[in-house]
């Protein structure tokens, strides 16, 4: 029981850490496609230390707890992602579970800008519900199709099924589908043709404009878990999983730079833009894919 | 190093990691405001020192005043001083906050910043160029770490002087948390 516990909090801690790390790294990565020197990539820890040492103010209880919900959804979601041979649960329909659990930590951000009642906020966490509509269309049908083609809804069967070799990867079975959800996961993580949510030059950075201080610390935490858990589910679903920790973490990265990296060269999606955008041809691509393997 | 306040060693880390970790929120009044896109983007890259642009008063550490103010934007000014968290730092920027610069003889701007929210560090000139704004924020950093950018211990301090001097040019102030 203690042992339990002891486990769960050290998953916690060092995807907040790995989390951090990843953002740094794209930090530096962005600024060197954009010709600058960039911060070092240990800025975020330094960033998130300096806020947990600043005065904050609060809002009403409900800024409270919005703030912790939307951390703590997303910890949870982390504890049901297989990372590596990390796995705590493995039972079957953990896949669906945690598209659920997902949504978890955007409803506590929405709790916490109704608690501020900033109506900059409001446009936020509006533009980020809206652009869910869009992005978790495809994303589902993709994941039926997954779920179809090795007949389980457990995470971490769909990785058993990819472990016999490189060919076996879902990234070979179903390759389209695969694009489709590293658009999905582009949208899902909030990077920059789909930031419309967070936009820092239109809504001064939407959901999280009263946040300051201790609070933009934790939601700067919960982002980090987000990088980690979002990353790792992709690599788990379409490249393999992975029985070695150092493995996994480099497939990770591979795809969060590809993610940054694409970001970095993009301009931003009007919220309708991005929500008919992914409706029309990921979409397309989505069922065609589904039909491919299911006829 | 003249500190007036107190400090022991953890203080001391608290100072370290503040000076690491700056979020600098600019109020564009006037023509300043062009000298900051080329600070912050490809050119200049301030972002190398840590320093990064922040949205709102909530999230920031750095107010940067640029350029001249007058008495409409005043209250703006100590509106969003006061909307942000302790500690932060003001900076004066350009030679209008100093002495009124150009606008020394206009009867709608005020000529010292210094009068109505406390500044921890001026940059003179007219412009400075993006080279005097990364000094200048050198220099801020320094006074981060060696505790002596102290302005918002000053203002809660002498709260009273201040309320004064800004009820004597804008009349009422509304003061919002």
């Amino acid at each position: 029981m203690i042992l339990n516990i002891f486990g769960f909090l050290m998953m916690a801690f060092s995807a907040m850490a790995l989390g951090l790390l990843f953002i740094g790294i794209a930090r530096k990565v962005v600024a060197r496609v954009q010709k600058r020197i960039g911060p070092p990539f240990y800025q975020p820890y330094l960033d998130v230390l300096k806020l947990f040492t600043k005065n904050s103010i609060t809002h009403g209880f409900i800024f409270d707890f919005g703030a912790i919900m939307a951390f703590g959804g997303m910890i949870t979601t982390l504890f049901f992602v297989p990372v590596g041979p990390f796995v705590l649960y493995g039972m079957n329909g953990t896949l669906l579970l945690v598209i659920y659990l997902m949504a978890v930590a955007y409803l506590g951000m929405a709790m916490a800008t109704v608690g501020s009642g900033n109506p900059l906020a409001s446009v936020g966490i509006s533009r980020a519900l809206t652009q869910m509509l869009g992005y978790e269309l495809p994303f589902i049908v993709v994941l039926l199709t997954l779920i179809y083609s090795s007949n389980t809804s457990s995470i971490i069967g769909i990785v058993q099924a990819q472990q016999s070799g490189f060919m076996n990867w879902n990234l070979i079975n179903i390759p389209i589908g695969t694009a489709v959800a590293f658009i999905a996961l582009l949208g899902l993580m909030g990077k920059k043709p789909f930031d419309a949510p967070v936009a820092p030059s239109e809504i001064a950075s939407g959901p999280v404009v009263e946040h300051g201080g201790k609070y933009l610390a934790f939601i700067m935490l919960q982002h980090a878990v987000s990088v980690v858990v979002k990353t790792a589910l992709f690599v788990d679903l379409f490249l393999g999983g992975g029985n070695n920790i150092f493995i996994f973490i480099v497939k990770m990265l591979i795809v969060w730079l590809l993610a940054a990296l694409i970001g970095s060269i993009f301009p931003r999606f009007k919220v309708e833009e991005g929500v008919l955008f992914y409706w029309r041809w990921p979409l397309i691509a989505a069922l065609l894919q589904a039909v491919i393997i299911i006829f | 190093m003249n500190n007036k306040y107190e400090s022991n060693k953890w203080q001391e880390v608290i100072n370290w990691v503040q000076k690491r970790s700056l979020f600098m929120l600019h109020y564009c009044t006037g023509c300043g405001a062009i000298e900051l896109p080329p600070t912050m983007t490809s050119r200049y890259d301030m972002s190398r020192f840590g320093i990064g642009p922040a949205a709102t008063p909530r999230q920031a550490d750095i107010l940067l005043i640029t350029g001249y103010l007058s008495t409409k934007t005043l209250r703006r000014v100590i509106y969003t001083y006061e909307q942000m968290q302790d500690p932060k730092f003001v900076m004066g920027f350009g030679s209008c906050t100093i002495n009124g610069g150009m606008y020394w003889d206009s009867y709608n701007t005020i000529k010292q910043l210094d009068k109505y929210i406390p500044v921890d560090l001026y940059i003179a000139g007219c412009m400075p160029r993006p080279e005097a704004i990364l000094e200048g924020f050198l220099k801020l950093k320094e006074k981060i770490e060696t505790g002596n950018a102290d302005g918002y211990k000053k203002y809660n301090k002498e709260y009273e002087t201040y309320k004064k001097n800004q009820e004597k040019v804008l009349g009422e102030v509304k003061r919002r948390q």
